[in-house]
């Protein structure tokens, strides 16, 4: 870990000010990834910022009738809450199905979207990585591949975004707000918020510099079946290989997105329209321009898979 | 004492202590954090410094230079150790890769410098500032790739009885298969970690470790000191599994750098350093064929093995229980050992057997398939009561038999369709898959030094270690035993080279062993008494705290006067264990079911049923072996060290990566102990169990996933990528 100077904010607008002033700074909350990645001087923040001060830890009802989430709502509290588990059941899911207790107590909503990759190289600094030493090159694409991506994925890097709870957003059609450091404030949605790598691998979000995440809105609840199938090695306390979220409707329409295959959670609403098709149907239109490695070509047929496993599941459960 | 013939009665028989379910008695320390673990030490010595290793960046070459300007510069740096400055290194027997790399460096994160600072946090800054400049050199870093040029190892030679070749060839029904294993690291939960300090010539070392007598001679080996000058304290370990067997980087550097920074230095390997710095089990490649009658008498085993190491290394000996286990008039047994630029292999929970079973139980399976014989019957078919290599050679006891029956019927093996596939609950495919279990009984010399206060009261105390094993327990059971008090009476003080030296924990030896020693000393403290009491040790009887000898009745607690009464004895073990074959057998069950659509593997339940001797404690036994089926689950369905076969290392080198099951992947485990005793294992009647338990479970599960899916992989673990392919259409 590298030395660095620490401030505590006690506004948003002032959070995000304090970045922009100071290039290299970093907002800390739970520090679940962050605190880590330090350690190992994957992050050498020359500055944090501590938001833990700003409140923004409540989930108030929406005009439009939705669900405003503060950015420093813990994860556990998100899972827990009442509306969240009747009307957007597939976030609840989604986030108890990622890491432990432990850390879902310490990790905040925004934190969660800002999760780096878990790739094995970008994960040891005596190794070439495009994302962290942007230039330097990808070891993994002719390695060790098998928990990388498969689609939206380039020539400079094949990581995945490998978080639960943006899946589920991303089904949610959620929206992120942020404030500037200036003082404005816009809402991104969220298929626009994770970027893909192309050759810049290293701009991983849509946020400009000292950018500041407030709160994530969910639309009015969609109804429908809510269903998160997260696949991987073992039963609990790991990445997926892949994750799908869906939200089915009675006559069998629905939407889907998928995790683990790419830089960002994965959907493609015109692939939704196949679903009365069946799981090929679906996964074939939602995988076009697929790219996969040879160690983790069985994602495309795990995709299709666990598609129709939640078809399966929303089935069952009538 | 001798122990080179059968043991007959002895005070062990009463099982009054011994043999009784007793929560550890290092439980509570344990639970409220008051076991000091060896990098806590720091009440041992004052002003303790921070030492943080740096692993080499490369995983073969040279080291051309190494800048240390900018790390010795930074705050709070006291020193710097390195291959320069470090004096001349001496080799023992039980390393073969260099403690300290450089200039040649022969694997990924070898340790290469340690720097020296006031705190732990700049210990590991600085060294981020080091800048070494390498030369890389070609690797051999697959396993597959240098099969056709490994070798034969004049430690390792080929092994047959009868004629296996005509025999296979004759057969009516045979298997010939290929199986795979991957490297697999230790991962236990405490890092290896050392505190070092030097009071004049003398050093003193905390730290984690199995066996003390072995890190008190290799150290003086390295460092070229006398032995009577080093010493080594080792209390609580936080697990080992054969990783803390010997001597690793963080105890040379932390005795290295408290000699240079001229005060105690604590070092911890990082997470990272554990999978690539120390030592991991070998990947294998075995071929298996098996022929038999069509009544199911095997004619044929051969089992051959291959392995990769650096040079000088040891292989994996997947052959090992392909000697004993089932009977066949003819087998053959070869290994081949491949040079490999990868990180030492080395000793891990079972070495040889664990992924030796892991095959030959599912190509037993495979082979019970083809003659349509139910695999429990299989095996009870071709059990043997003699070394089918030597006849004339019996083994001690084995009753694998009544476990494979007696496993069967509890777990409701009759239920099981033989046709695999059938079994669907929704999107779950049920199976279920059994395997025998098998593992050597090994013993080695064990000695300790019991005393009996004033107050009546006794202290046992010994080098050998509790690795999470419940060796304090055991001891304090055997002590209480011998001289007829109770358990609250008996003190035991382990881990630490001053005190006589034991059997270590290892090999699955240590229980058996280091109670072995301490009952041969309780025999001599009991003379010792009878001596002092002037009466006959043979009618002595030692109970309720008091030693009665016909009409003479008297309190141990009046027995010392003034001085305590204090000997020490131990246990050397003969020839039985050449005379007979010494192992222990099981029996292993498992339910799975496996995703139809997904691939997904979920255990449903284990059942396991072991004869291993006399089970000394039923609660510390139970638990080492169903920690072994974990273990052997991981095995079997997660447990990977990735080798990036380009840049030569572990890729996967942190507990996010390398998986190793949870609570939710073993929902259910339940097992029984044959209540049997083994008198030509020693005195105490008993055998191993620490291993046993991993040996074969892991083909239990493959054969249940084959039960279940019709899906035969052969290449371990079964991840549900190998499943997909054959896995029911969506």
């Amino acid at each position: 870990m590298k030395s660095f100077t620490f401030e505590k904010a006690q506004s948003p607008a002032e959070a995000a000010e304090a970045a922009m002033r100071k290039p290299g700074a970093k907002f800390i909350a739970g520090g679940t990834n962050l605190l880590d990645l330090m350690k190992l001087q994957i992050e050498t923040p020359g500055h944090l910022i501590d938001v833990t001060n700003l409140g923004l830890d409540t989930i108030e009802e929406t005009p439009q009738g939705g669900l405003r989430i503060g950015a420093l709502v813990r994860n556990t509290d998100l899972a827990a809450d009442t509306r969240v588990r009747r009307d957007y059941g597939v976030l609840s899911r989604a986030i108890v199905a990622g890491a432990s207790g432990q850390l879902r107590n310490m990790a905040t909503t925004a934190g969660n979207l800002l999760q780096r990759t878990r790739c094995p190289y970008f994960y040891d600094t005596n190794q070439a990585c495009n994302k962290r030493d942007p230039g330097s090159g990808c070891p993994a694409k002719v390695g060790y591949s098998r928990p990388l991506g498969i689609i939206g994925v380039s020539d400079a890097c094949i990581a995945t975004y490998p978080g639960d709870m943006a899946v589920a957003m991303r089904v949610l059609d959620a929206v992120i707000e942020t404030v500037k450091g200036d003082g404005s404030t816009r809402s991104i949605p969220i298929e626009e918020f994770h970027r893909l790598p192309g050759d810049t691998p290293h701009i991983e979000n849509a946020l400009e510099s000292g950018e500041f995440i407030t709160a994530v809105t969910l639309p009015k609840p969609a109804g429908g079946k809510h269903i998160y199938h997260k696949v991987r090695d073992r039963s609990s306390y790991a990445f997926a290989l892949v994750s799908v979220a869906a939200i089915i409707q009675e006559d069998g329409s629905g939407r889907i997105a998928v995790g683990g295959i790419a830089p960002k959670p994965w959907r493609d609403e015109t692939a939704e329209a196949e679903l009365p098709k069946g799981a090929a149907a679906v996964a074939e239109r939602l995988l076009l321009g697929v790219n996969p490695t040879e160690g983790n070509a069985f994602k495309v047929k795990l995709v299709k898979r666990t598609i129709a496993a939640v078809i399966s599941k929303a089935k069952q459960d009538n | 004492m001798k122990f080179d013939t059968a043991a007959g009665k002895n005070p062990i028989d009463q099982m009054k202590v011994v043999g009784k379910p007793t929560q550890r008695i290092d439980g509570p320390l344990k639970t409220t954090g008051s076991a000091p673990y060896a990098y806590e030490r720091h009440d041992v010595a004052a002003n303790q410094a921070y030492g943080q290793i740096l692993g080499s960046g490369i995983s073969k070459g040279r080291i051309r230079s190494m800048d240390l300007t900018k790390a010795k510069a930074a705050p709070g740096v006291i020193t710097i150790v390195n291959a320069e400055n470090a004096g001349k290194i001496g080799k023992t027997p039980r390393n073969f890769a260099k403690l300290i790399g450089g200039p040649e460096i022969q694997h990924y994160h070898q340790a290469i410098a340690i720097v020296v600072a006031e705190t732990f946090e700049q210990a590991r800054a600085a060294t981020a500032l080091i800048e070494v400049d390498y030369e890389r050199e070609e690797g051999r870093y697959d396993l597959a790739g240098e099969k056709e040029g490994a070798t034969t190892q004049e430690s390792h030679q080929d092994k047959s009885y009868g004629d296996f070749a005509k025999a296979y060839d004759e057969a009516p029904v045979k298997i010939d298969q290929t199986y795979s294993t991957v490297d697999e690291s230790h991962a236990m939960m405490e890092p290896m970690a050392t505190i070092a300090s030097w009071k004049d010539d003398e050093l003193t070392l905390w730290t984690s470790h199995q066996m003390i007598n072995w890190a008190k001679l290799d150290m003086a080996a390295l460092l070229g000191i006398p032995e009577k000058k080093v010493r080594v304290i080792s209390p609580y370990i936080g697990g080992g599994f054969g990783g803390k067997l010997f001597v690793r980087a963080d105890a040379l550097f932390a005795a290295l750098a408290a000699k240079e920074a001229k005060r105690p230095v604590k070092v911890a390997l990082t997470r990272p350093q554990i999978f690539n710095n120390a030592t991991h089990r070998p990947a294998t490649i075995q071929r298996i064929r098996l022929a038999a009658t069509k009544d199911g008498k095997m004619t044929a085993i051969g089992h051959e093995g291959w392995s990769g190491n650096l040079k000088g290394g040891r292989p994996e000996v997947a052959t090992k229980q392909s000697t004993k286990i089932y009977a066949s008039p003819n087998r053959m047994t070869e290994l081949r050992l491949a040079v490999l630029d990868l990180p030492e292999g080395s000793a891990m929970r079972a070495p040889g057997e664990a992924p030796g079973m892991l095959a030959l139980e599912v190509a037993m399976d495979e082979l019970a398939e083809k003659l349509g014989i139910d695999p429990v019957e299989l095996r009870i078919i071709n059990d043997t009561q003699v070394d089918p290599m030597k006849p004339e050679r019996k083994f001690s006891q084995r009753s694998m038999v009544e476990c494979l029956r007696t496993g069967a019927e509890k777990f409701g093996w009759e239920k099981r369709n033989s046709k695999p596939a059938q079994v669907r609950e929704g999107d779950w495919l049920i199976g279920m898959g059994m395997a025998g279990a098998f593992r050597d009984n090994l013993a080695q010399d064990s000695a300790a030094r019991v005393t009996l206060s004033q107050d009546g009261k006794l202290t046992v105390e010994t080098d050998m270690t509790d690795i999470g094993t419940g060796s304090y327990t055991i001891i304090a059971q055997t002590a209480a035993e011998m001289l007829g008090l109770p358990l609250s009476s008996v003190t035991v003080t382990l881990g630490d080279s001053s005190l006589p030296v034991s059997a270590g924990s290892g090999g699955q030896w240590g229980a058996n062993s280091s109670t072995a020693g301490v009952y041969a000393a309780c025999v001599k403290l009991r003379e010792a008494i009878a001596e002092k009491l002037d009466i006959d040790p043979d009618i002595a009887e030692f109970s309720d705290g008091k030693v009665t000898a016909g009409e003479k009745v008297i309190a141990l607690s009046d027995v010392v006067k003034n001085e305590a009464l204090s000997v020490e004895g131990g246990i050397e073990f003969g020839d039985l264990g050449k005379e007979y074959a010494q192992s222990t057998f099981g029996a292993h069950f498992v339910e799975v079911a496996v995703h139809a659509l997904t691939g997904e593997t979920r255990i449903r339940r284990m059942f396991g049923v072991y004869s291993a001797g006399r089970i000394l404690n039923p609660i510390s036994a139970r638990n080492q072996v169903i920690g072994a089926m974990v273990m052997g689950v991981g095995a079997a369905l997660m447990e990977h060290l990735v080798v990036d076969k380009q840049l030569g290392y572990f890729v996967n080198h942190d507990l996010a990566g390398y998986e190793v099951p949870v609570n939710a992947d073993i929902p259910h485990q339940d097992i029984i102990f044959l209540d049997e005793v083994d008198p030509i294992s020693s005195p105490m009647k008993a055998k191993g169990v620490g291993e046993l338990g991993i040996c074969g479970v892991g083909g239990a599960v493959a054969n249940a996933i084959y039960n279940a899916t019709g899906a035969r992989v052969r290449n371990y673990p079964i991840t549900l990528d190998k499943l997909l392919d054959e896995l029911p259409e969506e």
